[in-house]
């Protein structure tokens, strides 16, 4: 059992969380993340270290309130506990140093770049991190971020906040083969396959945090497997960070909707008791 | 000790008793436990047929040494409580094991009746005497733990290796701590034997025996992430035992294999067992299993996944390359499928797996097999027919090939020496770093409960001897 210290929401339908857990918090590093169950019945679900507190042996992750698991957890308050926490999992994200990196996330996956920008920056790179949301009321973390990267820059999806569009259109109008030696992205399928594909001959080494449905986190069910350069490989534990022009993001979204229709069951049969707050 | 005169003549003749269990009809839809245990009646006659051998081959044969003789003679004399307390001597888990193990490859395939007629049925008396006693004693009410005090040990996996050595070690005053990954405890009578073959509250009371002896239960802890092995020596554990199993499913290496519809047996009883599937949506965690699964493996896993599958009402095949003689499960477990329906289909395997539009598997093509000449593991060689190949319709196909070890925590302790994957050991589980000891699956590879159980004991016999100088 895990206390939340805090909460709150930074958009509509995403939470902050802050937990105690004394030992994750001495050893997680950058890209790594837990495996939580926010009741007895609930699945387990994976999600991204974003950030730690060492006075209060605490760790933050962001939840995005879209199936049951995720309302459920978002739902909870300050005070409550989490069922089930483990961690730290996944190999750390490879931090190198000098160079020019380019940090870019979607959605939710604006809050997971964060950590990863900060140990760019913490290891002398110059960090540039693109960022999308939905509008401007979808944009998360927006101060962290700007301290974390050198260079900040938002799409919004409608244009209420920065560039009108998303993180592709971004790119493509801000950067050029070569301004990049390395290159982080983190989000939704769609926009991670989208920058790969645009990159592939940029000459630039990209990595994608990939997000598969997990159970165990700790390789031993294969459900998270995806297939990198031809090869299966279990993202809980030989991941979540792959060569993101190596991965086949048309696999991994397929299989990621394998259970569409159990989490519509399961949603519509506690639409009643659940109910976003906001 | 009852009168030699007044002792009732053994009957080695008489039939085996046939373990009384629940109607295949019954089993298509429930959970419950298939094999109902012998009544009282049963037990004294199937323990009647022991000859109390002068030199009881089932004793040697059995890796605990259970002293089955006398368990067995307690229960001619009418002490069922006796018997278990004999049981209990070597083996604290009698209701686990008596229902999980492999009897016919260990103390039945000794057993001198059996050379003969058919042996003893030692394995259902054992469990018998378990649940005699706990129909009993449910509702006693728990005592109190009690507190150990002498040096800390970890241990790593809350298997049956581990919980053999909890056992051991707490009786010797150590501080035992087990850490385990998962959320439940148990190891893969947790998370990958069904409910319908180990009812959970029969696991739950023998680890919360464990509990009251003292031991303590730490979950979602992965040593080597959560804490390092160094990390738990820095604080105050004086010796540590790895028994994280063999968790790492193989794959099929077959095109297909990621399509939608397809899981590693692993992935599929984690879902239903651990996660409780079967309950969904009244738990949250789903598994899809069509109108017709194809179960890959001829192993215990792969019955398990089998039964389960068909008992969420698919059309279930159970395809093994080799024949009926060289499945590796439990008797019992095979027998209990094909009254369920099962179909076994022997001498073929899966060449690929074939999806619709969206991803979702369709369509398996096998090749048949015949059998050559014996492999490295003794058994015929299955050999592929070219040009036999042949298609099926499938929705669920479950990869129960086997599984290796888990390796978290040796990809985090670079210094253990390990021997593909598996850590390496000498006598009495020591591996290659001081006061750090395995056994169970992580160092024989997929193997069985009392197996694993032997090697815990047998660490913790080392720890002790160990500590113990250490104290000197
Ligand atoms: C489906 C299935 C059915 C089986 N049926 C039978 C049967 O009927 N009879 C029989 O005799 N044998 C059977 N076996 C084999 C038997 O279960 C195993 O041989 C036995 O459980 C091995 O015990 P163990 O203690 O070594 O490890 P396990 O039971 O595998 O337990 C290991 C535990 O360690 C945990 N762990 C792993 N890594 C870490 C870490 N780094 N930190 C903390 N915890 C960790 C795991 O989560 C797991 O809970 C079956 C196996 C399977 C898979
Ligand atoms: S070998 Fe068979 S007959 Fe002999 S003591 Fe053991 S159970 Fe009895
Ligand atoms: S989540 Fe089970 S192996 Fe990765």
């Amino acid at each position: 059992m895990n206390l939340i210290l805090r909460k709150e929401w930074l958009a509509p339908d995403i939470a902050l969380m802050e937990v105690e857990a004394p030992r994750i918090e001495k050893r997680w590093l950058a890209g790594q993340f837990i495996i939580i169950r926010p009741g007895a019945h609930s699945e387990r679900i994976p999600l991204t270290i974003v950030d730690s507190n060492a006075e209060r042996q605490s760790i933050t992750m962001v939840v995005q309130a879209i199936g049951k698991t995720t309302r459920e957890t978002a739902a909870l308050d300050a005070g409550a506990h989490i069922a089930d926490l483990v961690g730290p999992l996944g190999e750390p994200a490879r931090i190198g140093s000098g160079a020019r990196v380019l940090c870019m996330g979607g959605g939710v996956g604006v809050a997971e770049l964060l950590p990863v920008a900060r140990a760019f920056r913490a290891h002398g790179n110059h960090v540039v991190a693109l960022c999308g949301a939905r509008t401007d009321a979808y944009r998360i973390l927006d101060g962290e971020l700007r301290k974390a990267a050198g260079d900040l820059k938002w799409a919004t999806d409608d244009g209420s906040y920065g560039f009108h569009g998303n993180v592709l259109q971004l790119l493509r109008g801000m950067a050029q083969p070569g301004d990049f030696d390395e290159g982080h992205v983190i989000g939704p399928i769609p926009m991670m396959k989208a920058v790969a594909d645009a990159t592939r001959d940029w000459g630039m080494k990209l990595h994608a945090s990939l997000n598969p449905v997990m159970i165990d986190g700790t390789g031993m069910c294969g459900g998270c497997r995806v297939t990198v350069g031809g090869e299966v490989r279990f993202a809980c534990v030989d991941g979540p960070e792959f060569d993101a022009h190596l991965v086949d993001f048309d696999e991994m979204a397929r299989r990621n909707r394998a259970y569409r229709e159990h989490e519509k069951t399961i949603l519509d049969k506690h639409a009643c008791r659940l109910g976003l707050s906001q | 000790m009852a009168q030699q005169g007044n002792r009732v003549k053994p009957n080695p003749k008489a039939p085996r008793q046939v373990l009384p269990v629940l109607a295949p009809e019954i089993r298509a839809h429930s959970a419950d436990e298939v094999a109902l245990g012998f009544t009282a009646e049963q037990a004294k006659l199937e323990a009647l047929r022991c000859i109390q051998c002068a030199k009881p081959a089932c004793v040697d044969a059995c890796p605990l040494h259970i002293d089955i003789k006398r368990f067995i003679l307690s229960m001619v004399e009418g002490g069922f409580d006796a018997a278990l307390e004999a049981i209990s001597e070597q083996n604290p888990f009698p209701g686990v094991c008596g229902r999980v193990c492999q009897h016919e490859l260990f103390c039945e395939d000794a057993c001198l009746v059996g050379k003969k007629w058919d042996p003893v049925a030692i394995g259902s008396l054992e469990r018998f005497c378990a649940d005699h006693a706990r129909l009993r004693t449910e509702e006693a009410p728990p005592s109190p733990p009690r507190k150990p005090t002498g040096p800390k040990v970890a241990l790593v996996g809350s298997g049956p290796a581990s919980m053999i050595a909890a056992y051991d070690l707490v009786r010797k005053n150590y501080r035992v701590t087990i850490f385990e990954a998962l959320h439940k405890l148990g190891g893969v009578l947790a998370y990958g034997i069904p409910n319908f073959r180990l009812p959970r509250n029969i696991l739950h009371d023998e680890i919360a025996r464990l509990q009251n002896m003292g031991v303590e239960f730490v979950t979602d802890f992965i040593v080597g992430r959560t804490a390092t092995i160094d990390g738990l020596f820095e604080e105050g554990y004086q010796a540590i035992f790895i028994g994280t199993g063999a968790g790492l499913p193989y794959m099929m290496k077959i095109p297909g294999e990621n399509l939608i519809g397809v899981y590693t047996a692993n992935e599929f009883l984690t879902r239903i067992n651990l996660m409780e599937a079967y309950k969904f949506p009244e738990a949250d965690t789903p598994v899809r299993v069509g109108a017709r699964t194809v179960v890959i493996g001829g192993g215990n896993s792969a019955m398990d996944a089998a039964r389960w599958a068909k008992r969420f009402g698919s059309e279930t095949t159970i395809l093994f390359r080799r024949g009926r003689a060289e499945l590796r499960a439990r008797l019992e477990e095979i027998e209990h499928a094909e009254e369920e329906g099962v179909h076994f289909e022997f001498l073929g395997a899966p060449v690929r797996l074939l999806g619709d539009e969206n991803g979702f598997v369709v369509e398996m093509e096998i090749i048949r097999m015949e059998l050559g000449p014996p492999d490295s593991s003794g058994r015929p060689a299955p050999v592929p027919i070219p040009g036999s190949e042949y298609r099926i319709p499938v929705d669920t196909v479950v990869a129960a090939i086997g599984q290796g070890p888990n390796p978290t925590l040796q990809r985090a302790t670079p210094q253990l020496v390990t021997r593909n994957g598996k850590i390496a050991v000498n006598g009495g589980g020591a591996t290659s770093l001081p006061m750090v000891f395995a056994g169970g699956d992580v160092v024989r590879g997929g193997s069985t409960v009392i197996l694993a159980m032997k090697d815990g004991r047998e660490a913790a016999a080392a720890i002790d001897r160990a500590l113990s100088q250490e104290q000197q």
